[in-house]
């Protein structure tokens, strides 16, 4: 065991799946463009998107909950992304999680649903640039054509071999979030890294 | 040098040079491998793999069943047709004898894969399919257009430029078009349900050594289209006859494509052989080239256009004729005449090219592999498609052109179009058919003749060997090997296909397949529709392993999971091992006195005694972590485990166990109760996703009225058990605020509480039986708080253990892991665990199958351990579990297995745990097991070895 400790105060503070990737990335051909988006407070909802809790806690957030399948929705700070008939994933900035689950648990009171913390769970990636389409086709059979997924757009899908979240942030099919798991996140990034080997200067 | 000085598209300023069989020679950019030999004047190409006959180039493209070659450079690479291979400067290859060999080290080019969609695929670019693409591109559509040729026009290919400025307009106009992707080199291999097709891009196998390292050479398209249209052409088939196989045997319009676009022309004195009209316009064309040419065809009837065009070109015209063998070695010499039918006045010419043809067949695999259905035309001797699978609401499959029997060239240009504009309309797009390129008269004037081999029978002196009539050239297969498969019974075109292997080689039959149905109906006198075809599977043509493996090798072949502290056993010199996809420090091996590195046993064997004596420390992230949310969450986890979990007081954790409806031990873990509508519990690492599935399948079909909510939260913490009876004061140093004392904080409750800082929940609950703390914090912090724990508990020597560690210690209390030491035929009574089996509850998951007779068997196997009487022998996990040593006579009756061994300091030597048949029954007993040929003596005792009153876990 070696005795050369990292020092205590260096070492508490958040350390995100991706940490020290950012180089890596930076080295991809100027037509792609991925930053991690560390720490970002994630919260699992389930609510009857019928009952009463879903206009509850469409309160809180400042916004309906998006019912259409495979869709997302911005409310200010938060991203509410569709992931299944009673299931969403609130995305909000730093830190703001516990405040955020607290109010929506509140919301939800005794009616049936779930409010679930999983901000560590998963990092986000921003994907942007003209090949960004073509670099996710490598590993995704999700059709990211921006006639078929406009802005907006949400896939629980897999990129590779690795399940994900990808959301479509413009018209033009050049800027994804994506968000994927903690413990796969290292994995993806290499893929995306080796994916992007082949693409040129220009699009 | 039979390379003419002009014409074809070939590019003759530049030379490439390449070698073939150790021997130099020179083509140009346009060539493929076969048509630059053909260009030197070499035939024979290959040998035979059983026969070891010489063999030449009978084909000018993918039905190529003969001209089989290895590549050795730039990268080795077997079974490759000559006729596909695109010539580049240094090229090296060598004919092969059948089979090839596999390159001895790794390919180092990429391979990779892509996806695409379209609203109108369109398989193939010849006449009909540019027809459609154009369509469809000038309505707007998203169209993918694929063909194998590095380029679009496909048979006009082989024409003297037929058509030549228009396909080039059209290909201009489509690249230029929007949303329309045309994939050169591409072969479209396997159709797959809803319009998925798989296609192969050869992207820089033709650059040789020039191609760009970060290139991938070949790629695999996965295309999704709404509508499909196949014009994929037709190949023209062969008729067989005697020594048919040799150097110099060609397809006739094979010989038509060396001329027309590789300025080849591959014989002087011709000889063509032919059932049908469509092998004429050859004739005239090598008779124009300067070639001596023979017209030979068993037709009395010619058509008149033809009649004069051979007279015109002065070729000799051999009506009511027909081939039945051919002279020669390396190369055909010459070719035995005979009248059609009868076989008699018979003649030889000399001639050193015979082209031969004996109709066509239409591509219709990708169009059977879409389950569309194929009907027997008795007049072009071929299967054709019935109709196009309709496309209105699904994926529909249209076939265009010659793969639809098409047979002029201004029918394959309209019924291009007119498919795209039934594709579209389907698809809700009122298209108009673009207008067809004006093009002459079509000269097919007479039906061909339906000829499979000629009618001759020829004495065969009893061996294999002396039949000559080869069907399949690949598999050295002959029309006896068809007859025997007849007379052997056999009825089915499948089973003929599989006892004479005709169709099975790398060009999977498509020049002989029909033939052999055909020689198989004439044999048994049926008629052909009824006979039917062999299936077509993909692919369609050779898909090298390399590319369908893509970018999954290497580094990045499978996901490789790390929980967030992954970086510091890598750093404090951790051995991993894989769980599932999960890396886990299996131990973490320290330098030795004498500079070396532990081994694991040494290893173990530090990290168990300090974890039993001091204080260690685990990485338990990857334990499946589900939150259970809902007023009936309790209600629902009494449902799932076998033991009662709504009871439990938020603060307070229980060990749980679960089974499948059989009563077998499904799964265990530990539920923390957060508070009445909350609850965590844990899975076994490998289990993680399966436990998750299994409990949304209860809470959305069975039990659908219950008020609960299921979350995968295994990787939002990161978990590390602080375990050894000097956990406390670690946990006290690192948790200030917290009271750890055992009244304040006892066994099997959880507290919250900061960890340098961070919010933590910290567990009471032990997988050593030692005194344990397991601390769970938002896995960001994970690597943080582990540092924080390491560096508190180094006054206290802390050690961290990696998983075989953890093994020992919990074998060594009889803790089970569920996988290893159960298998699926386990229940809860079985290891022993009844008090896990609640008596009280209704009902649960499992419950009923406990009642079975055969689980209240009092001679099921039970979970033991086992001591060896030589405490210094490992038993061998998976070793058989044996009462009489004597193992002279087999069967010996077996009492189980083996489940779980390892050495332990803490008891002294080597131990371990068993499932045997009655074995709580049998403890005292002295047993044996039977591993590698040996008998090991072992004594029976109870599963828990090591502090069996459980005095350590309170510390």
């Amino acid at each position: 065991m070696t005795a050369e400790h990292v020092s205590p105060s260096k070492l508490l503070r958040p350390l995100s799946p991706l940490d020290g990737w950012q180089a890596a990335f930076d080295a991809l051909p100027n037509v792609v463009a991925v930053t991690e988006i560390a720490f970002m407070a994630q919260l699992n909802l389930r609510v009857d998107p019928s009952g009463p809790a879903a206009g509850a806690v469409a309160k809180v957030l400042g916004s309906a909950l998006p019912t259409q399948p495979c869709s997302s929705t911005r409310s200010g700070e938060y991203q509410l992304l569709w992931l299944g008939p009673d299931e969403w994933l609130i995305l909000a900035p730093e830190g703001a999680g516990p405040e955020l689950e607290t109010a929506l648990r509140e919301a939800i009171g005794g009616e049936p649903g779930a409010v679930t913390d999983v901000s560590a769970q998963r990092t986000t990636l921003a994907l942007s640039g003209c090949a960004s389409r073509e670099l996710l086709a490598k590993g995704c059979s999700i059709d990211l054509h921006p006639k078929v997924s406009p802005m907006g757009t949400c896939v629980q899908t897999l990129v590779a071999q690795t399940g994900i979240i990808i959301v479509a942030r413009d018209e033009t099919a050049s800027d994804f979030l994506l968000v994927v798991r903690a413990s796969f996140a290292q994995y993806f990034a290499a893929w995306l890294i080796d994916a992007g080997v082949e693409l040129t200067g220009a699009c | 040098m039979t390379r003419l000085t002009t014409g074809g598209l070939i590019d003759r300023t530049t030379v490439l040079s390449f070698s073939f069989d150790g021997r130099p020679y020179a083509g140009h950019p346009g060539d493929t491998l076969a048509s630059a030999l053909l260009a030197n004047g070499v035939h024979r190409v290959a040998t035979s793999v059983n026969r070891g006959r010489p063999r030449g180039i009978m084909a000018a493209g993918v039905e190529e069943a003969s001209a089989l070659v290895q590549l050795e450079a730039p990268f080795p690479e077997p079974m490759l047709s000559a006729t596909t291979i695109e010539l580049y400067e240094g090229l090296v290859a060598r004919g092969l004898p059948g089979r090839g060999k596999l390159a001895d080290r790794p390919d180092p080019a990429r391979y990779d894969a892509i996806h695409a969609h379209c609203d109108v695929l369109v398989v193939g670019a010849g006449p009909a399919g540019l027809m459609a693409a154009l369509t469809a591109a000038r309505a707007g559509s998203r169209v993918v257009l694929v063909d194998e040729q590095p380029m679009v026009g496909g048979s006009l290919l082989g024409t003297r430029g037929e058509l030549s400025d228009w396909t080039a307009t059209v290909l201009a106009e489509l690249t230029s078009t929007p949303e329309v992707l045309v994939l050169s080199r591409t072969t479209a291999f396997g159709y797959y349900d809803d319009g998925f097709v798989l296609a192969l891009q050869k992207r820089t196998d033709h650059l040789g050594a020039a191609a760009p390292d970060n290139a991938a050479r070949q790629r695999i398209w996965r295309l999704r289209a709404k509508q499909v249209i196949l014009a994929t052409g037709a190949h023209e088939r062969p008729v067989v006859f005697a020594d048919n196989d040799r150097p110099g045997v060609m397809l006739a319009q094979a010989g038509r494509t060396y001329l027309n676009r590789y300025g080849v022309l591959a014989g002087n004195r011709i000889l063509v052989f032919t059932t049908n009209d469509s092998a004429y316009v050859a004739a005239v064309e090598l008779a124009e080239a300067g070639a001596e040419v023979t017209v030979v065809d068993p037709r009395t009837d010619l058509a008149p256009f033809w009649a004069a065009e051979c007279a015109r070109v002065g070729i000799a015209v051999r009506p009511g004729h027909m081939v039945t063998g051919t002279t020669g070695e390396e190369r055909v010499t010459g070719v035995h005449l005979a009248a059609y039918p009868s076989g008699g006045a018979s003649a030889t010419v000399h001639c050193d090219l015979l082209l031969v043809s004996g109709g066509w067949n239409p591509t219709v695999h990708l169009f059977s592999q879409a389950r569309g259905k194929l009907e027997y035309d008795a007049e072009l001797g071929a299967f054709l498609p019935v109709a196009g699978l309709p496309g209105a609401g699904v994926v529909g499959v249209r076939v265009t052109g010659a793969a639809a029997g098409t047979v002029s060239l201004a029918g394959c240009l309209a019924g291009g179009a007119a498919e795209a504009v039934a594709a579209l309309r389907d698809l809700g797009v009122a298209a108009q058919p673009v207008a067809p390129p004006p093009v002459g008269t079509d000269r097919v004037e007479r039906a061909g003749l339906v000829l499979w081999t000629v009618p001759v029978e020829i004495s065969l002196d009893g061996s294999d060997l002396s039949d000559t009539r080869f069907v399949d050239l690949q598999r050295d297969a002959t029309v006896g090997d068809v007859l025997r498969a007849a007379g052997a019974g056999l009825r089915s075109v499948e089973h003929v296909k599989r006892y004479t292997t005709i169709g099975t080689a790398h060009d999977q039959g498509k020049t002989s397949g029909l033939i052999a149905s055909g020689i198989m109906a004439d044999a048994l006198g049926v008629d052909m529709a009824a006979l039917g075809t062999t299936t077509y599977r993909p692919p369609y043509a050779s898909v090298s392993f390399a590319a369908l493996a893509g970018r999954d090798r290497g580094a990045i072949f499978d996901p490789v999971r790390v929980t967030a502290i992954h970086s510091w056993h890598i750093e404090h010199g951790a051995q991993f091992e894989d769980v599932g996809q999960w890396k886990r420090p299996l131990c973490y091996p320290r330098r030795t006195a004498f500079g070396g590195l532990e081994d694991l046993p040494a290893a173990v064997a530090r990290e168990t005694r300090a974890a039993r004596t001091g204080v260690a420390m685990l990485d338990a992230s990857t334990l499946g972590k589900i939150n259970v949310q809902g007023v009936d969450a309790g209600e629902f986890l009494d449902r799932i485990y076998t033991n009662i979990i709504s009871t439990l007081k938020p603060g307070f954790v229980r060990y749980a166990v679960m089974c499948g409806m059989d009563g077998m031990i499904l799964d265990d873990g530990t539920v923390m109760r957060v508070s009445d509508t909350e609850f965590v519990l844990t899975t076994t690492t490998g289990n993680a996703a399966k436990v998750l599935d299994w409990l949304e399948e209860f809470a959305q079909t069975e039990w659908p009225d219950l008020r609960v909510h299921l979350t995968s939260v295994t990787e939002q913490w990161a978990t590390i058990p602080v375990v050894g009876p000097l956990s406390r004061q670690v946990i006290a140093a690192v948790a200030p605020a917290l009271d750890v004392s055992n009244e304040a904080f006892g066994f099997m409750t959880w507290r919250s509480a900061e960890i340098a800082g961070i919010e933590a929940r910290i567990c009471r609950i032990s997988f050593s039986g030692e005194l344990a703390y397991e601390v769970n914090v938002p896995s960001w912090y994970g690597i943080a708080v582990w540092q924080a724990v390491f560096d508190a508990g180094q006054p206290y020597g802390i050690t961290p253990y990696g998983t075989e560690t953890m093994h020992v210690l919990r074998a060594e209390k009889g803790y089970p892991i569920i996988g290893q030491d159960t298998d699926g035929t386990v229940t809860p009574q079985d290891l022993g665990m009844s008090w896990v089996v609640s008596k009280k509850k209704l009902d649960f998951v499992g419950k009923r199958s406990f009642s079975r007779a055969e689980n209240l068997r009092p001679d099921r196997k039970h979970l033991v351990g086992l001591l060896p009487v030589d405490r210094s022998v490992l038993l061998a996990e998976g070793a058989q579990v044996i009462a009489d040593p004597d193992v002279s006579q087999l069967p010996v009756v077996m009492l189980g297995h083996v489940t779980s061994s390892y050495r332990s300091v803490a008891l002294g030597g080597t131990f371990g745990l068993a499932l045997v048949r009655s074995g709580r029954d049998r403890i005292g007993e002295r047993l044996f097991a039977w591993q590698d040929g040996e008998v090991v003596p072992v004594m029976v005792t109870g599963p828990v070895l090591y502090d069996e009153e459980g005095a350590r876990r309170d510390g």
